[in-house]
């Protein structure tokens, strides 16, 4: 029998966070992850983290203003607040935990300028930030003895009668089923680019934790909000970090022109990723691209400061396309990246369910809003990381007893293994799987209308059924049976792809990424809400449109 | 193109000893990497065969296993490269981990591993708030090690803990560097002692650059060693076999133009390590019979002078 105050679930920088805070604070702590914590796709951040540093004469109403325009104004300002007073802070405390970022001459943390903002605030390792962070993090677990377990999935929490009292998990090197109890659970299972292909979100990122939370009772907010990249690799989708066009790379299309010229005068390349995506998909469209990118030009940087400022991206120019940054431009196009909605949090990761907590991508506190800045995650998920401990351990104290009877919940998600091993279907979970995820890009993309967003709606119901009907799983063993893993993690990416399209046919205006081009304009009037969506047992949709909180900062006409 | 893999299985639950190579023939983008060829084997062939992978762009660490006898991440290993002509590309899991079913395998052993060097920052005291203030040259160094995304290629094909289980390994020893040569850390000289005394420490490497070959990142974990070898001789950390290999080495050479490995032998053992010594007879004993025993007084290299010079040089140099 298994049994803490705190379960985590996940174990990469927003859940790390968390544990090092609870395991501090003198809890019974646990992570679980599916994956090695090192191998969590907070790894894959590239480009750096924002704070606004006094002693640097910034000050956190900038970072909060260039926040809240680059979200459309859909950003809670409450926590916009939060976020960037907390900011400074949290990125020193990293440092002084072991993280090794760059310098400026006085030895002091040095900076580089991301998109949607004016000046420069960003703090980076190289071009291998979230991968350094995270592996300074496990560091930290390392030293507190933080109790793993490593590469458990898990498949679905207790709830009972509305209260969370653990998890139910396979431990996937042995194939059994475990009950894993705590006082409370907090959710920081990262984000859901697997919904889309292609992505440059890894293959772990299968939205478990947003579909784990809407089972039971949280609900989804501005699920619509998808963020397309603006630089991602031409045929592989691999992330360009936006930190290229921070240290001063140029757009061009197949003219020659640095066409964002024409759409953010005053921004340039470094304007918010919705307005830089969509321009460069309108040169695309409009037959300006080649085979469908346009080019990334560093080649006036040379040669050294692209392999001292940005190793990894010459690294991965070079190894997958042959091209070396110095002498070529490199192809790229927008591409899936983020999902800025998710489990509806208040500024302490509460969910409004009893023990149930969530931080992180998989989170919605809202501080990104329509649109997320670069370098605006890696922050979120390190402060509310951290205050979602906080405010779960103040429940804890309140909870006597987490040690409940557990095997029927096991039981339960027992049989719903075995069904889907004995399925007897035609379609391999990854059939189902790309169908829907290629539908999605197309339904829920760059530009969208309500057809292409019906269209999407089909496609997932379609995939839903074949999910539930007459899907197949070859290997029927226990030991490390990933077949089965991508099945159970199919029906999570159904979840999050209905409770998207849903929140994407609910809005009826163009805002940040969610851009319509059948209803073209922001509308203020009756759009500065949020959708939220909920679920109950039965499957049915309750769909809420809560306004969105404006503390300082009037909304006004966005221009980059 | 047509790509042909010939894959190692394993299925713990059929028997213990059940191992076989399978072949899959599919046809991909000739600029694919062996991962999206896996991958398209599980996803349209056979979705029984069992790998990690994640991030697919090099960073996650996932993917590592032999290819053609060679650890890779395959997520950046194009399939023309190794076979530009459509050859058979044999894959295997990683060596020198247990396997736990087709090409995944065991990492806890590497991660113990890890843990064994104290893995975390260790400073006397950190500032209430605010950064440590360090100059960036001695951040920059870090960079290299800092690349490290414990894949654990370099441990695959280490041909020292293929017999030595005890080595610490290339991977966590780079690990220790990276804090080592820290400035923020406080724990340089207890950190060099541990590494230079503890059995499987950084005597151990036998400097056959697998690691640094196969390191996707380049992190050089033999270089890294190196290093510390450097340092732990530097703070005084002498009484190793590795410190009097070293030294006699060079004494040889330095006097003679080439190397002395009767003396190498001795010196190595050290001088007054009579067990040590004594075990060392049926070497030479056997030797000895082969006609292998080195002579007993050396003869001088021909250009002595030069070397001589040349290690003058290297000296100077450093
Ligand atoms: C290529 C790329 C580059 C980026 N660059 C930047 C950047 O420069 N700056 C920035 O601010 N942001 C960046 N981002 C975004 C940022 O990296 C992520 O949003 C953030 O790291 C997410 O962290 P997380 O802790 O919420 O989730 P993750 O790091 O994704 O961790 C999720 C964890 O949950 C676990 N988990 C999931 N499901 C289960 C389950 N069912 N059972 C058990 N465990 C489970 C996983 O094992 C994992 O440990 C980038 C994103 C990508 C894809």
């Amino acid at each position: 029998m298994y049994d803490h105050d705190l379960l985590i679930v996940g174990a990469g920088l927003a859940g790390l966070r968390c544990a090092v805070e609870a395991q501090r604070m003198g809890l019974k702590v646990a992570v679980i992850t599916k994956v090695h914590p090192v191998r969590s796709h907070s790894n894959a951040a590239q480009g750096g983290i924002n704070a606004p540093l006094t002693d640097r004469g910034d000050d956190w109403k900038g970072h909060a203003l260039d926040t809240i325009k680059g979200s459309d104004y859909l950003a809670d300002q409450d926590a916009v607040e939060i976020m960037s007073q907390e900011a400074g802070e949290a990125v020193l405390e990293l440092e002084r935990m072991g993280v090794i970022f760059s310098r400026g001459e006085d030895g002091k943390l040095g900076t580089r300028r991301f998109g949607g903002q004016k000046v420069a605030r960003t703090f980076f390792v190289g071009a291998i930030t979230g991968s350094a962070l995270l592996h300074v993090l496990y560091e930290q677990s390392l030293k507190l003895g933080l109790q793993v377990y490593e590469e458990w999935f898990v498949t679905s929490l207790i709830n009972e009668e509305g209260v969370i009292k653990g998890v139910v998990a396979l431990d996937l090197k042995t194939g059994e089923l475990e009950a894993i109890t705590a006082k409370a659970v907090v959710i920081a299972a990262g984000g859901a680019g697997r919904v889309f292909e292609p992505s440059t979100n890894a293959l772990i990122c299968t939205g478990d934790g947003l579909s784990l939370a809407w089972n039971n009772g949280a609900g989804l907010m501005d699920m619509e909000m998808i963020q397309y990249h603006p630089t991602t690799l031409a045929r592989t989708g691999i992330l360009m970090s936006e930190a290229a066009r921070g240290e001063g790379a140029y757009l061009f299309n197949s003219e020659g022109d640095r066409f964002m010229e024409k759409y953010a005068p005053d921004y340039m390349e470094l304007a918010s990723r919705d307005v830089v995506s969509r321009a460069e998909q309108t040169e695309i469209n409009e037959g300006r691209g080649i085979d469908g990118n346009v080019l990334l030009d560093l080649r006036h940087l040379g040669k050294d400061f692209i392999e001292s400022r940005l190793g990894y991206l010459q690294e991965v120019s070079v190894e997958f396309l042959g091209i070396d940054m110095a002498e070529k431009p490199v192809p790229i196009r927008p591409g899936m990246h983020y999902i800025m909605g998710g489990i509806k949090t208040d500024v302490n990761g509460e969910t409004g369910v009893p023990g149930l907590y969530a931080a992180g991508e998989c989170a919605n506190v809202s501080v990104h809003g329509a649109n997320r800045l670069g370098a605006n995650s890696l922050l979120d998920t390190v402060v509310f990381g951290r205050r979602s401990a906080t405010k779960a351990s103040e429940y804890v104290k309140t909870v006597k007893d987490s040690r409940i009877s557990t095997s029927e919940h096991v039981e339960k998600d027992l049989n719903r293994i075995k069904k889907i091993l004995n399925n007897k279907g035609r379609f391999r979970t990854s059939e189902i799987r790309n169908t829907m995820a290629t539908a999605m890009t197309e339904g829920i993309g760059v530009f969208r209308d309500q057809k292409s967003m019906e269209y999407a709606k089909k496609i997932v119901e379609e995939s839903k059924i074949k999910f539930r009907d007459s899907l197949v799983v070859e290997n029927k063993g226990k030991v490390y049976n990933t077949d089965l893993l991508f099945a159970l993690e199919l029906g999570y990416m159904i979840d999050c792809a209905e409770s998207i399209v849903h929140g994407a046919l609910t809005r009826k205006e163009s805002r940040g990424a969610h851009f319509r081009t059948d209803i073209k304009d922001r509308n203020d009037k009756e759009w500065l809400k949020h959708t939220l969506i909920y679920r109950d047992r039965s499957g049915e949709l309750k769909i809420e449109t809560p306004d969105v909180t404006i503390t300082q900062w009037k909304p006004v006409e966005r221009v980059y | 193109m047509e790509v042909k893999l010939k894959v190692k299985r394993f299925d713990p639950e059929k028997s213990k000893d059940n191992i076989w190579y399978q072949d899959y023939n599919i046809d991909i983008h000739p600029s694919s990497t062996i991962l999206d060829a896996l991958i398209n084997v599980r996803e349209e062939v056979d979705g029984t065969l069992g790998l990690r992978c994640a991030c697919r762009a090099s960073i996650c660490g996932s993917c590592g296993m032999k290819v053609n006898g060679q650890a890779k991440l395959v997520c950046k290993t194009r399939v023309e490269e190794i076979a530009p002509k459509g050859e058979i590309l044999l894959i295997e899991p990683m060596g020198n981990h247990t396997i736990i079913r087709d090409l995944i395998v065991d990492i806890s052993t590497f991660f113990a591993k890890i843990e064994q060097i104290t893995p975390y920052l260790q400073p006397d005291s950190e500032p209430e708030t605010g950064e440590f203030i360090v100059s960036n040259e001695s951040m920059d160094k870090l960079l290299t090690e800092m690349n490290c995304i414990m894949c654990g290629l370099c441990v695959s094909d280490c041909t020292v803990l293929e017999v030595d289980k005890t080595f610490i390994g290339p991977a966590a020893l780079a690990k220790a560097s990276r804090f080592v040569y820290d400035p923020r850390d406080d724990q340089t000289n207890q950190r060099l002692n541990y590494l230079n005394d503890e059995q499987g420490g950084i005597w151990d490497c036998t400097r056959c650059m697998q690691c640094v070959e196969v390191c996707p990142k380049g992190v050089s974990p033999m270089d890294r060693i190196m290093d510390l070898r450097e340092s732990a001789i530097e703070i005084g950390a002498k009484k190793t076999h590795g410190y009097h290999h070293t030294n006699s080495f060079e004494k040889s050479v330095t006097a003679n133009g080439r190397l002395d490995e009767t003396r190498l032998a001795i010196e190595s053992a050290g001088i007054f390590n009579i067990s040590r010594l004594i075990d060392l007879i049926p070497v030479g004993l056997k030797a000895l019979i082969r006609g292998k025993l080195p002579p007993l007084f050396p003869h001088k290299a021909e250009d002595n002078k030069k070397i001589q010079e040349l290690a003058k040089k290297i000296k100077e140099d450093k």
